[in-house]
């Protein structure tokens, strides 16, 4: 009934397994230049943070810390519907594949809708540099940094966010024609990676905006 | 162990599933800390629950811990180079 996997021509592979395992490797080199290019942000948040600690004191209480661990936890679970997707991808369950697929691209829309709330608010608080930031309390200098962070970080990975709900997007359609079976699902498999790569992120960046020191 | 060039790579479902509630007692464990002046402790346990959430994330969810060791070592290079940048930046900052 449903068709064959539409496995695409690639003669330089002995065979499957070899070009599974090619395309996998090249995905983490890619991953490994994404640990970096967020790294130097880290780098430099770790700087910032040394030189003005009492400033990130609070400017983390300026954060909202329940839609923050809210949407931790939405991203937690995308990973692992999207890890049972790749897994049903690989079983060649293609309705659960899809139904997985559908799961995690909801939970990535969900956790930036929340991130928009949070963003909404901290315009009206006015603590966005550049447009609207008239925080004049002890250490402002210092706040102004962490929000500077804040957004260029978060929005950072937003925008991963955004570009992994594009492809989970892509993948569901091409699942739906058939393009995937037990013997060729790498793009989803490669899609997975990217997606939990994105939620590793964040589970870096909820602890050092959120929770700098909450008591 | 080296992984087997078989079929199907995935672990089950299950472990996928308890993966994902050790994940959110992690997170659970992170935020209820958070609330406990504990000092410079409050630092080391939330980068050291993030660590340990990542290594869970890239081990069991990335597939990591049944990949061969050359996908491994891509994604060990990473941190790797990391941790450098980390190590030489602070070095300067903390010893000021």
């Amino acid at each position: 009934m449903a068709p064959d996997a539409v496995v695409p021509d690639a003669p330089q592979f002995e065979d499957g397994e070899q070009r599974r395992s090619a395309a996998t490797l090249g995905m983490w080199v890619f991953l490994a230049t994404e640990v970096l290019f967020f790294g130097v942000l880290f780098g430099g948040y770790a700087v910032i943070r040394l030189l003005n600690y009492d400033a990130f004191v609070v400017g983390s209480h300026h954060t909202d810390v329940v839609l923050g661990t809210v949407n931790t936890a939405v991203l937690l679970t995308s990973s692992l519907t999207m890890a049972l997707a790749v897994r049903g991808a690989g079983l060649g369950q293609r309705r659960d594949t899809t139904r997985w697929l559908v799961l995690t691209l909801l939970l990535g829309l969900a956790f930036l809708g929340i991130k928009g709330v949070e963003y909404y608010q901290e315009y009206q608080d006015a603590l966005v540099p550049v447009l609207a930031f008239r925080y004049q309390g002890p250490h402002a200098q210092g706040v102004l940094l962490f929000f500077y962070l804040y957004f260029v970080m978060t929005g950072l990975h937003a925008l991963h966010l955004i570009i992994g709900v594009a492809v989970v997007g892509a993948m569901v359609v091409r699942n739906r024609r058939g393009h995937f079976g037990p013997e060729y699902y790498i793009p989803v498999e490669l899609t997975g990676l990217y997606w939990h790569f994105v939620d590793v992120v964040w589970i870096f960046l909820y602890p050092l905006f959120y929770l700098v020191a909450r008591v | 162990m080296s992984p087997a060039a078989g079929q199907n790579h995935s672990p089950g479902a299950r472990q996928y599933v308890l993966t994902w509630v050790a994940l959110l007692v992690l997170l659970l464990v992170a935020v209820g800390t958070a609330y406990i002046p504990l000092g410079v402790v409050n630092v080391g346990l939330n980068l050291g629950i993030a660590v340990v959430k990542a290594l869970l994330v890239m081990v069991v969810f990335m597939h990591l811990g049944i990949s061969r060791p050359v996908v491994r070592l891509a994604a060990v290079a990473g941190f790797f180079w990391l941790a450098l940048l980390f190590i030489l930046t602070l070095a300067e900052y903390v010893t000021r």
